[in-house]
């Protein structure tokens, strides 16, 4: 029944594993084939995290998101391909081979949740759950030419996600529409006491696209230096729309942006270093030789089954919380995700939203990052969203260079409501 | 500045295993990452972590929860109920 091969039909690589047969059950997503990130357990169907060191693991029990669909009747069709444990822009760090833009297949789909995006954006499913710790839902969605929101930090919960960075990562919607991403988002946020950095908010909201008197905040560090011209004119000309729709437009400074993303990249990696510990071939995943010392056996298993990024944020991780570095990179990192917050208190005194490109470019050719920093520069845009917990959605805002381009409007703490109705007005301005 | 040495180092730290090839190309991608990293330096690193909050406590009760079976089912090799791991000393 289960396939943990890529199939013939599946000619971007979207899927890691696929399930030919799902019953329909009734519910609010009866018989609605859905694709869950190979990060969110799944009771009876492997779970990979796009890694060899979890290949041949079966959850024992779901994900709170996984009952949660399957309560509506969802048809769980496959676990998507992804950056290994979520690290990575571009889905070509998975164990199990890049998947394609559906855009154009020289392309990247972005990343790390690149194959649920290529699923959607290739009409294979409706609707995909992502998970987003520094952008991962919104720059596959951005690169593909689909929608996605990365939920206020707290809204939906992360048990039976496999962890990276507990203190950024949401689960959230990804779909072709604004509609179907808030009919997702009503399912994904029930309650659950299981994961104790959820409240109980659930998000029950029919998408309103009316926005006259809406204050849209523009930072100008969104349309700066690495930002590409032709992207930021094509994003300009969203906001314009928007403009013209009735909100209000107001340019604004986002300085923390100076720092957010080094902040960014000391507390992804410090988490993941400690979270990732638990990888050592005893409990799941191809066994360890247990004849050789602990040590000498836990790195033989650990350099083999982690790729090439996962091991280098491990490093950087241990050696940015270690002894004499705390303070010059840890420490620092908090007090810069601080100023981060500063920042969006300030501007939402004022202003209802912020928007900006959700990518600095359009999506990459395969193969064409391949030094650490250039890819990890490309997140510059995406981080602030994830350090501050506010909630971020990207919508479809036009192409450059005929590739999609993505509009990001970032809302207040617990007003995804917010995001979703200013998206529902531009999407409903693009196509009238 | 991070050298192979404390790159080597490091790996021990994390359990991570390093190939005498794989040094040189990590230490200097180490390097560029540290460099730019260096930005925080501007940052006054006083008031960080203040913030104003509560935990939330709930009563230690019993629920139901995997069995051993279900626990130990994807472990390669298990003993008596019991994970079976590589010898600590």
């Amino acid at each position: 029944m289960l396939s943990v091969t890529f199939s013939p039909e599946d000619r971007f690589h979207a899927f890691i594993t696929t399930l030919p047969r799902a019953e329909p059950e009734p519910g609010r997503l009866s018989g609605i084939p859905v694709a869950v990130k190979d990060n969110i357990s799944t009771r009876g169907i492997p779970t990979t995290c796009g890694s060899r060191i979890l290949e041949g693991y079966i959850p024992p029990y779901d994900a709170h998101v996984v009952s949660l669909l399957k309560r509506e009747g969802a048809a769980i069709i496959g676990k998507t391909n992804m950056d290994e444990f979520g690290m990575g822009t571009t889905t070509e760090n998975s164990g199990f081979g890049p998947t394609l833009n559906p855009a154009d297949p020289s392309r990247v789909p972005g990343g790390s949740s690149g194959g649920s995006a290529a699923a959607v954006a290739s009409g294979m499913v409706p609707l995909a759950l992502g998970t987003d710790t520094g952008g991962s839902i919104r720059c596959p969605a951005a690169f593909c030419g689909i929608t996605g929101l990365k939920p206020t930090y707290g809204r939906v919960s992360r048990y039976g996600l496999i962890a990276y960075a507990n203190s950024l990562e949401q689960i959230g919607p990804m779909a072709r529409t604004v509609r179907e991403v808030s009919l997702l988002m009503e399912i994904l946020t029930a309650y659950d006491p299981r994961d104790s950095t959820t409240i109980n908010f659930p998000y029950r909201h029919t998408p309103d696209p009316e926005i006259r008197g809406t204050r849209i905040g523009v930072p100008e560090e969104y349309f700066g230096e690495g930002v590409d011209p032709r992207v930021a004119s094509v994003v300009w000309d969203g906001i314009t729309l928007l403009e013209r729709r009735g909100a209000e437009v107001v340019t604004c400074r986002m300085p923390s942006m100076a720092y957010a993303l080094a902040a960014y990249y000391v507390t992804c990696t410090s988490e993941a270093s400690s979270n990732l510990a638990r990888f050592d071939g005893v409990r799941y995943g191809p066994p360890a030789d247990t004849r050789p010392p602990w040590h000498e056996a836990f790195q033989e298993r650990r350099r083999e089954g982690f790729g090439a990024e996962v091991r280098r944020r491990i490093m950087l991780g241990t050696f940015a919380l270690s002894s004499g570095y705390y303070g010059k990179y840890y420490a620092r990192a908090q007090a810069a995700r601080q100023q981060v917050r500063d920042d969006f208190v300030r501007l939402f005194r004022t202003v209802d939203v912020i928007a900006g490109p959700t990518m600095p470019t359009v999506a990459f050719r395969l193969g064409e990052k391949t030094d650490p920093l250039s890819m990890y520069l490309s997140d510059i845009l995406t981080v602030p969203a994830n350090l501050a917990g506010v909630p971020a959605i990207s919508v479809p805002c036009g192409r450059s260079e005929g590739l999609p381009v993505g509009l990001q409007i970032m809302g207040q703490w617990f007003r995804d409501e917010k995001v979703i109705d200013v998206a529902c007005a531009f999407e409903q301005g693009v196509s009238a | 500045m991070v050298s192979e040495h404390d790159v080597e180092h490091i790996a021990e730290l994390a359990d991570i295993g390093i190939s005498r090839e794989e040094l040189a190309e990590f230490t200097g991608q180490f390097n560029g990452i540290l460099d730019y990293f260096d930005i925080l330096d501007q940052v006054e690193a006083a008031g960080a972590g203040e913030q104003d909050l509560a935990n939330i406590f709930r009563e230690d009760e019993v629920e139901p929860s995997l069995t051993q079976e279900e626990v130990l089912a994807n472990a390669r090799e298990t003993e008596d109920g019991f994970f079976r791991a590589p010898r600590v000393m």
